[in-house]
């Protein structure tokens, strides 16, 4: 029972005070101590998801499971990481504190910290995004195959923008007059109708509908209707 | 020798010189100077006033102010002690007067600043500067409630209103009829492939934390997934990026084992934290996905540019593939690559959607009202911005700013 009310409770304390936050100055203080409540629980959980990813590589590597070589190379680099950062190893000195190590910056490049972020993070991290381009072609390829009047719609409208985002936009209808009454067959005032008038009103719509289910599913929360993200063991 | 006849001459010639040169004086000084603190806002902002005499002779006005005791503090015994504000048009001090803003807090009282001391000086048209004129010290306070926020007040108490009247209509008995919606129906049908094809599903709660409302909302699906995962005795995985979310999630998971009346079922270690990375946390997921070839994957929660590298794997290894997202920018990606998508707004109604209770669903009703009140409001803007446009200076053209400043427009 208390451990089902506590945390409701807690929800709609919070809840509402967030809600007033909003419109009153004078609870913006108890607003940050909420969000920082949260900042310290989530630095505690932090210890959990770190002793779970221990636990489940160890255990990878202890059973010889396939894939075990993957998880001592990702133990080493959390190893490696966790010392260097927490340790400060090799910090750049700071300036008004020379002889105090721990004053040291430990996250410029010039530290070991600091290289293994700009230098192998950032461009692993780099190389996913960049991979992205690649899904998107792959996705965009399927998705407009004119197999029924929704995809031709979809199709007809992409390639006027890829069109009028490309100099052979420009090449193609730039002749056109701007003052012309021609002038919307012009690639780059198509793609502004579509941009601003038709996408701009679909993605309003979506929005609205956004805010209002956030509005509703706050209020079931708040008001505990809804309890689902609560254990019922 | 000098003719005396033409003494007088030489003083008229410099009387005449001097008559046609331009008469230098300053502008008379600024007059009714005052400062009052801007009612109905969070403070630190002034509303300095002042009067201009003679206007045409007036080309700038100069706005300084006292240092606060902790600038005076910070900057140590400063030679200047005005700091300069803005130099404006001498117009700006009428009406309800040059807005200040960005004055620093008190030490003492977070909701105040120091008394501050406003000056005025004119600048004329020979660039010549009047004595400054000082205004009664002002404090700049925060207020209880911010008056530019009434609007957004209204707003959200009508949206309330709908939602909790319609919650009491459906306990007393309403009728509260929710369209069905397809992407949850599918729910059974990708865990019942997976159970037959002795795979497992995949379940992905998005790359933000549990104060991330999206979170909270993929996380109740997930129950729903994870009952119908242990009535079938199909193995489901949730990688997670946040802790907070691998401890939700097996809470999660576990109570719906519980409910599924199969507890023995449960594994803990389905449910595992990966990295806060974005890209660390999808490059694992993808690679588990291409490795263990899942026959389910569900996407439910805050997704950004990994949506479509999870989704595009996902259609790869030929999963059938449920997203759910409030994030609008993901929703296009999601919708090219998943075979059903939860958009936005049905995103959040799962929940209810899925629980079946009345209260639950007269809250979506109560949404759909909100809805309502918002068309409403699109139609009303738009009849009135049609009809100031065609009058510009007619009494809707003021009916149309006054909508739209409502609104905040």
């Amino acid at each position: 029972m208390m451990r089902r009310t506590i945390p409701m409770l807690i929800l709609a304390s919070a809840g509402l005070l967030l809600i007033v936050a909003k419109f009153s100055p004078f609870t913006v203080s108890w607003q940050e101590t909420v969000l920082g409540w949260f900042n310290i629980l989530a630095a505690v959980a932090f210890v959990l998801g770190a002793g779970n990813l221990l636990a489940v590589n160890l255990e990878q590597i202890s059973s010889r499971r396939p894939g075990w070589a993957y998880a001592a190379i990702t133990l080493f680099a959390f190893a490696v990481t966790l010392v260097v950062g927490m340790f400060k190893v090799g910090a750049v000195p700071n300036g008004m504190h020379p002889d105090i190590h721990l004053a040291g910056a430990h996250d410029v490049p010039q530290a070991p910290f600091g290289w293994i972020y700009d230098y192998m993070l950032v461009p692993l991290t780099s190389t996913m995004f960049a991979m992205l381009a690649f899904y998107v072609a792959s996705a965009a390829f399927r998705a407009f195959r004119a197999k029924n009047i929704e995809a031709i719609l979809l199709l007809g409208t992409a390639f006027i923008i890829l069109l009028s985002q490309t100099a052979a936009g420009m090449f193609l209808t730039g002749w056109i007059p701007e003052d012309s009454v021609f002038s919307f067959l012009r690639l780059d005032v198509m793609k502004r109708g579509i941009t601003e008038h038709i996408q701009t009103a679909g993605m309003r719509a979506i929005t609205i509908g956004i805010a209002l289910g956030v509005a509703a599913t706050s209020l079931r929360l708040i008001f505990g209707i809804d309890k689902s993200y609560l254990s019922k063991t | 020798m000098l003719r005396i006849w033409r003494v007088p001459a030489m003083l008229a010639a410099l009387l005449a010189l001097t008559a046609t040169a331009p008469f230098a004086a300053l502008p008379p000084d600024p007059a009714d100077v005052s400062a009052v603190d801007r009612p109905g806002d969070g403070g630190a902002a002034v509303f300095v006033r002042w009067r201009v005499p003679a206007p045409d002779e007036t080309a700038r006005a100069i706005v300084e102010r006292s240092r606060t005791v902790a600038e005076a503090t910070r900057d140590g015994a400063a030679d200047e002690p005005w700091i300069l504000v803005a130099e404006v048009d001498p117009l700006a001090g009428a009406g309800d007067g040059y807005l200040v803003s960005g004055l620093p807090n008190s030490k003492g009282d977070r909701h105040a600043s120091d008394e501050i001391v406003f000056r005025v000086a004119f600048i004329g048209t020979d660039g010549e500067r009047t004595p400054a004129i000082e205004a009664a010290p002002v404090v700049a306070r925060a207020n209880a409630f911010l008056l530019d926020k009434i609007p957004l007040a209204i707003v959200c108490v009508i949206v309330s209103a709908a939602v909790l009247a319609w919650i009491l209509l459906a306990r007393a008995g309403w009728s509260v009829k929710i369209r069905r919606i397809a992407a949850l129906e599918a729910i059974d049908e990708a865990v019942g492939r997976a159970t037959e094809m002795g795979r497992s599903v995949l379940f992905v709660p998005g790359i933000q934390d549990m104060n991330d409302i999206q979170t909270v909302a993929g996380v109740t699906i997930l129950g729903r997934v994870a009952k119908t995962a242990a009535e079938y005795d199909a193995k489901l995985e949730v990688p997670t990026s946040r802790s907070i979310v691998m401890t939700a999630a097996r809470e999660t998971v576990q109570s719906a084992h519980f409910a599924a009346g199969r507890p023995e079922t449960y594994d803990e270690s389905s449910i595992r934290y990966i990295t806060d990375e974005q890209f660390g946390y999808v490059a694992y997921v993808a690679g588990r996905m291409v490795r263990e070839k899942p026959a389910a994957c569900f996407y439910m929660g805050a997704f950004y540019a990994e949506s479509l590298v999870l989704a595009e794997n996902g259609n790869a290894i030929g999963a059938i593939q449920v997203a759910g997202t409030a994030e609008a920018s993901q929703l296009p990606f999601f919708v090219a690559a998943c075979d059903y998508t939860l958009i936005g707004e049905e995103f959040y109604a799962a929940s209810a959607y899925l629980s079946g209770e009345r209260d639950q669903l007269g809250s979506i009703k109560g949404q759909d009202l909100g809805k309502l009140f918002a068309a409403a409001a699109i139609v009303v803007g738009a009849v009135l911005a049609t009809l100031a446009s065609l009058s510009p200076s007619g009494p809707m053209a003021g009916a149309s700013t006054a909508f739209r400043a409502f609104f905040g427009g």
